[in-house]
């Protein structure tokens, strides 16, 4: 046995156990539902967690001078307000799948990182083409 | 053996298996950069077209690895416990890539370079094992023990490509599910993306077939070397 390596491949070994047995089940419940946070809202009050949902179609305000974000995640069931620090990312627009990382306050959350859970379906757009400009305004105009 | 014949270290078919591999590779990038822009991401869509076979081909080497695996146990022969390595190594070199484009796909359409969900954790998992695969091959001397260790390695090994290919069916990730999807039989993809993905994904493969050869033979070479050197 050669000494070094085996160290190494102990030290990787551990890792995989944390990993696995740490690290997965923590994400295995990547992100919570807002109607499941309404099941048990003392759960999950005051700890850092992960709201998962769908913006709801008109809620979006954005102030870009403040930095100032605020919208409304849903499941179709529960709607939960969620305020936000930051530029949206670009796929940001109503019904666009988020993951929020952050705490609630009370009845809202407060986001401290705004993922995007963007689908599986990959389409031109359509007539012709936009440039990505275009998709940009486009997006933007949905704010 | 006849050492006066300097040994080729690519044979015929590996050749010609490479140059094919690159025309192949070169139509599919044009393909890919003809393709039209996603409606949502636009021109970041194109990462697709070498994440995917990039996994593809991770997944594809680490399967190679265990039949060759199971091929040596079988027949005790230690040529097939060195192409079963030259394979784990090629898949763990395919997997690095996959999740590096991942990485770079990731921050701009995601917002952020990695996450703890499950497609990545399980992926981390994935590539930490055959990581950990090279560094038991290294710890042991003694080839024919190292030979069956790491054949017990790699068997074990493929447990976690299905729990990787399912992670996104199976738990809430933020990785989007696949494209083409195998569970449900539907493709959610332009057809212009699809051939494009489908003819750089041909070419990935047959890199994978050529350098599984080429590691092969290389490794078949440095073990003759060490026989002459020990004599």
């Amino acid at each position: 046995m050669k000494l070094k390596y085996l160290v190494g491949f102990l030290i990787v070994m551990g890792a995989i156990a944390y990993l696995a047995f740490g690290g997965l089940g923590n994400s295995l419940v990547y992100y919570v539902l807002p109607s499941e946070y309404a099941e048990n809202p003392a759960r999950y009050e005051g700890k850092r967690i992960r709201l998962g949902g769908l913006v709801k179609e008109g809620t979006v305000r954005y102030d870009p001078k403040s930095l100032d974000l605020r919208f409304v995640v849903t499941d179709g069931v529960v709607d939960i307000p969620v305020e936000h620090k930051g530029t949206p990312p670009e796929l940001f627009k109503d019904n666009q799948g988020v993951v929020v990382e952050g705490r609630f306050d009370g009845e809202v959350f407060r986001g401290e990182n705004l993922l995007i859970k963007h689908s599986e379906t990959y389409q031109a757009p359509p007539e012709g083409g936009y440039t990505p400009e275009e998709v940009r305004k486009l997006i933007e105009e949905a704010k | 053996m006849n050492h006066a014949v300097k040994p080729a270290l690519l044979d015929r078919a590996s050749t010609y298996l490479l140059a094919l591999a690159v025309v192949v590779f070169a139509v599919g990038q044009y393909l890919a950069f003809k393709a039209p822009p996603d409606a949502q991401q636009g021109y970041l869509v194109r990462i697709l077209y070498v994440h995917v076979g990039a996994a593809w081909v991770a997944y594809l080497a680490f399967f190679v690895a265990m039949l060759f695996a199971v091929l040596y146990l079988w027949k005790q022969h230690p040529a097939y416990d060195r192409l079963s390595s030259a394979s784990a190594e090629i898949g763990l070199v395919f997997m690095l890539l996959t999740l590096f484009g991942g990485m770079m796909w990731a921050r701009p359409t995601w917002g952020i370079f990695w996450t703890w969900e499950p497609r990545l954790t399980t992926s981390a998992i994935l590539t930490a094992f055959y990581v950990g695969y090279f560094l038991l091959r290294h710890a042991i001397e003694d080839p024919e023990f190292r030979a069956k260790a790491a054949a017990a390695a790699a068997i074990l090994g493929v447990v976690n490509i299905p729990i990787n290919y399912m992670s996104v069916y199976w738990w809430r990730s933020i990785h989007q599910t696949a494209t083409v999807d195998l569970i449900n039989r539907k493709t959610h993809m332009d057809p212009e993306m699809l051939v494009a993905m489908l003819v750089n994904l041909l070419a990935i493969n047959l890199f994978f077939v050529a350098f599984v050869r080429l590691k092969g033979r290389l490794a078949a070479l440095e073990a003759a070397r060490e026989e002459r050197y020990e004599q």
